[in-house]
């Protein structure tokens, strides 16, 4: 009979790694090379997790402070003064150039600090060797210094938050002519050129990661996990490093340019220009060249933020409901068809910019048809819920949450890629609610439910679940009342990035909502460090954690609950079968790992499974001799 | 003072929940309850699913009907009412399909609360069900494609020959406009090297004939029941064109003229009356961050009757004629037919002519 405990045999490619197993070389060295310069996978993803908790209560403060603006405009800010310094004008008000760096910096953190680096670094560094059954990446030493690359890129752009003339502020699409013209805007000046610099460090950063990613998915998959039984997880990793691959080159190139134009008198992106009495010698460039390059990014990064969350909520919630994820194929294939047309729907962003109205309708039927693949994402999502058998561990609750935010917000869509629907809400708060929801807090809600999921695994503690569930229905409820009256401000036209809205007749209303509006983000933010302490508490006096503790089919929980350097002490197991196993009937319990063979669950096998037993010998996993 | 105690109140606060959380952990410790598969409070977050999406979208559904008018603009011009039309048939199909999804995703995690007793449902794929909302969504997302696209095209087509030109122009942190001129009725070319900060904020190119009559305006007059065309640039950075009331939105570009037809339905006067505002202004704002004034970049938009525009296009002075040193960049040959075409009296300011002659020719 062949035998489950695979991991009992003994290690056959050598690669044993307890810290006291002296036979060996030595991969816990000291305090430098174990948690600074590590290249385990494991550790680097704990590095960008925390650098990217950092991010985000970051980027999460300062959309507090302009919240404050917009909601309580009347109110006196000189208590920020210790902290903003010049910022607050002596009336007590915001800096009006300051307010727009705020906004600034909070969408380049979020997107590319938080939800970029902290998203993908984390959970595609954590998991792919774990759920491929991979002893660690293509490349340690690439992954090192895919972490350390983001790291100098973070210690730049934090360094621009205290220049004298403060941060970038041009909006965090940074387009130029504003953001090449030191005149035009104070952050134009010291604080753009540390924004270009940190963003090439940043993409050089996310491009050694992708590489790596993308190597170790096809090339290290352990034997009998073949590309239909991976994981939806390890999908949406590899999609996104194979998008992230394709597009973060071209925002380089356009930073690139940038850097031209802003200091060595190239004329990329500017052209025709009078400013400050002077008539600059720049002819013949184009600013909506640099939007169709920074879109040609900035789309597919939507997705790159938001597919990882889709895998991660995925898998919680098949775990989770007790059910095979409903449409396992279909979900690659939407994922796959999301990431293609992800690169052909960039110009919806600029279909009153000037471009060619014709690019504009071939650009609403492509981002239209978007919408198809991803209804059918949710579709899936709430088909593999029903008849389920739920358990509201928080990575489920956050992960309901992302399904939920994912319709709310995407549905709005709808209009959005609607050209001539457009034309009205271009550049509202109608766009600021959508994209909020779809994907900034969609991805948020994912990351959410990969920590709380994962956690025991990172630190071989449990968080405290009644903790992660107050977490969560306090930002549930607050992240919706912070984006959905957004909705109503922006169908009434009231555009973004606007420091105050009284010059405007037209504008004046909804004092009421956007004060509702900025309660629930300074209440959200506050709900923030209940996770914070349940977090930082559990590391340390955290429940100890058992092998399994959702009781779940990956790779990842065959592990040892310390997993130690090279992921499992003995041979890296084999796969069988699909991980979705749940609740299968006639099994004994409502859960099959991947790593059990179809030879030891006859109980249970459909009728195509028992033929596969035959093969599973071949597989090299069970030794001839005992079958 | 002040803030030292509530320092204290809130590290206060924080102990008590603290030490409410340690309690309670070591209450549940001691207990010995280590909960196997699901805590006993699993249960409660479903019911909270149920009770969210109730009350909420009872909030939704209340506010969007209570506060009707508070959220929808007037609209004042023909493409417009059409996009309203679209945006609210787009809504309807929208709010019915999230309203569906919602309360089933919702009604599915109050129902199926994990029950020991129970076995999830095996239920990998359906084919069937797949291909039906893959297709539903594509036929329903098709429709609304082409009657947008019907609407984009007909929106971006070119203008017709007759339609009344303005143009505006955008920089930090103003937005002025450009007629031209009831003589010629041609706006003259411009030039952005020819912009200076003594008068000529447009560039023009005086050596163009059609700029003498250009006149300028800080408020955004036009007639309503004709076309009009924008013709719109901006000097410095990006700028974008809001006309919120008439669905009107475009960037202005250095170094690329857009433009942006409509019509305009209703007067000032009219709006006023539907309504009952006495002081309504149409307004026209910003909506493309240009930097520290981003936010006050308004103009004032007044919509005439047609003999009323024309009117107020006669009592409006050429921009040469305010400025008339600029004369002396108008090519000698051309000069008179210039103060003619501005409104200039050529008596009057034949010396000053002269004078300006003279200064050429010692030159």
């Amino acid at each position: 009979m062949a035998t489950t405990d695979i991991h009992v045999h003994s290690a056959v490619h050598g690669h044993d790694d307890h810290g006291h197993d002296h036979d060996h070389e030595h991969h816990e060295g000291n305090f430098w090379t174990k948690y600074i310069f590590s290249e385990d996978h494991k550790v680097i993803a704990k590095q960008f997790l925390i650098t990217g908790i950092f991010w985000a209560l970051l980027g999460g403060t300062l959309s507090v402070i302009f919240r404050l603006q917009l909601g309580f405009p009347d109110m006196n800010l000189d208590w920020l003064k210790p902290v903003l310094g010049g910022w607050i004008t002596p009336e007590g008000k915001l800096d009006p150039e300051f307010y727009l760096a705020l906004v600034t910096m909070h969408g380049t953190i979020m997107v590319f600090f938080v939800l970029t680096a902290g998203l993908s670094g984390t959970f595609s560094n954590f998991l792919i060797p774990l759920q491929i059954g991979a002893r660690d990446m293509a490349s340690g030493f690439m992954n090192m210094l895919s972490y350390w690359f983001f790291f100098v890129s973070s210690v730049i752009m934090f360094t621009s938050l205290f220049l004298q003339d403060g941060p970038a502020g041009g909006g965090w699409v940074i387009y130029p002519p504003l953001s090449a013209l030191p005149q035009a805007i104070k952050g134009s000046g010291m604080g753009m050129t540390l924004w270009l610099v940190s963003m090439a460090l940043f993409i050089v950063s996310s491009l050694l990661g992708g590489i790596n990613y993308i190597t170790t998915v096809i090339n290290m998959r352990t034997k009998g996990m073949s590309f239909t039984r991976m994981p939806l997880t390890i999908w949406a990793f590899f999609f996104t490093a194979i998008i992230g691959l394709l597009s973060f080159p071209v925002l380089f190139s356009a930073a690139l340019l940038l850097i031209f134009d802003r200091s060595f008198g190239t004329s990329f992106f500017l052209s025709d220009i009078y400013i400050a009495g002077e008539a600059l010698p720049n002819v013949g460039g184009s600013p909506i060249l640099f939007q169709h390059l920074f879109w040609f990014l900035g789309h597919p990064e939507v997705y790159i933020v938001l597919l990882p969350a889709l895998g991660l909520s995925s898998e919680i919630i098949a775990t989770n409901a007790r059910k095979p994820i409903f449409g396992y194929k279909a979900m690659i294939g939407s994922m796959l068809f999301i990431g293609i047309l992800s690169f052909i729907v960039w110009a919806h962003h600029m279909f009153v910019t000037g471009m060619n109205p014709f690019l504009g309708s071939i650009f609403m039927l492509l981002t239209l048809i978007i919408a198809v693949p991803s209804a059918v994402k949710i579709f899936n999502y709430v088909t593999t819920l029903w008849q389920g058998n739920i358990r509201f561990t928080p990575g489920m609750l956050f992960s309901i949450g992302l399904v939920s935010f994912f319709l709310t917000g995407g549905i709005t869509g709808v209009f959005l890629g609607n050209s001539a629907l457009d034309i009205q809400l271009h550049d509202t708060y109608f766009v600021v609610a959508h994209f909020h929801l779809v994907m900034g807090s969609a991805s948020f809600f994912g990351m959410m439910a990969g920590v709380y999921h994962w956690f025991p695994k990172m630190f071989g503690r449990m968080m405290d679940e009644r903790l992660g569930q107050i977490h969560f229905w306090i930002t549930f409820i607050g992240v919706y009342l912070v984006f959905f009256p957004m909705h109503y401000i922006g169908i009434a036209g009231f555009p973004r990035r606007y420091y105050s809205w009284t010059n405007f007749e037209t504008f004046s209303g909804f004092a009421d909502l956007n004060m509702l509006v900025s309660i629930a983000a300074v209440a959200t933010l506050a709900a923030q460090f209940i996770f914070l302490f349940n977090f930082f508490y559990s590391i340390f006096r955290g429940r100890v954690a058992s092998a399994n503790p959702w009781k779940s089919n990956t790779l990842e929980w065959t592990t040892p609950v310390n997993v130690g350097h090279g992921n499992w002490p003995g041979a890296i197991p084999n796969v069988y079968r699909w991980p979705y196993d749940y609740s299968k009937p006639g099994a004994k319990d409502d859960y099959i790992p991947q790593h059990i063979p179809f030879s030891e669950t006859p109980e249970s096998n459909l009728p195509g499974e028992n033929e596969q037993i035959k093969l599973e010998s071949s597989d090299g996993s069970i030794s001839p001799d005992k079958h | 003072m002040m803030s030292l105690i509530i320092g204290i109140g809130v590290v206060l606060v924080l102990t008590i929940f603290y030490l409410i959380f340690r309690v309670s952990r070591l209450v549940g410790i001691a207990k010995g309850k280590d909960p196997d598969r699901v805590s006993s409070s699993n249960g409660v977050h479903g019911n909270l699913f149920m009770l969210f999406m109730i009350g909420g979208l009872v909030a939704f559904f209340w506010y969007s009907w209570a506060h009707f008018d508070e959220y929808t603009l007037p609209v004042a011009s023909i493409h417009g009412a059409e996009t309203d039309m679209l945006f609210w048939v787009s809504m309807a199909v929208v709010v019915a399909a999230f309203v569906i999804i919602t309360i089933i995703m919702f009604v599915f995690t109050y129902q199926y609360k994990y029950d020991e007793n129970r076995k999830a449902k095996f239920y990998p794929d359906n084919h069937y069900l797949e291909l039906a909302w893959t297709i539903i969504p594509a036929v329903v997302l098709s429709l609304l494609i082409f009657t947008g696209l019907k609407s984009w095209n007909e929106i971006t087509s070119p203008a017709s020959a007759e339609a009344e030109v303005v143009e505006l122009v955008g920089q930090q942190f103003a937005w002025t406009a450009r007629y031209p001129g009831i003589k010629d009725n041609q706006l003259g070319t411009v030039n952005y090297r020819l912009i200076d900060n003594y008068g000529n904020e447009f560039g023009l190119d005086l050596s163009d004939k059609n700029s003498f009559d250009d006149f300028k305006s800080l408020e955004l007059h036009i007639p309503a029941g004709k076309e009009i065309l924008l013709k719109i640039r901006a000097k410095d950075v990006l700028h974008s064109v809001f006309l919120p009331h008439f669905r009107v939105k475009m960037d202005a570009v250095p170094g690329m003229p857009t433009n942006f037809k409509f019509t305009a339905t209703k007067t000032t006067a009219q709006m006023r009356e539907e309504t009952g505002n006495p002081n309504f202004n149409y307004e026209m704002a910003c909506t493309e961050v240009c930097g520290r004034g981003h936010f006050s970049m308004k103009m004032a938009v007044v919509v005439h009757t047609q003999d009323e525009f024309e009117e107020w296009k006669k009592t409006q002075e050429a921009w040469l004629k305010q400025n008339p040193t600029y004369l002396e960049k108008v090519p000698a040959g051309l000069r008179e037919a210039a103060m003619i075409s501005a409104g200039i009296p050529v008596e009057s300011l034949s010396t000053s002519a002269q004078s300006v002659n003279q200064a050429i020719s010692v030159n």
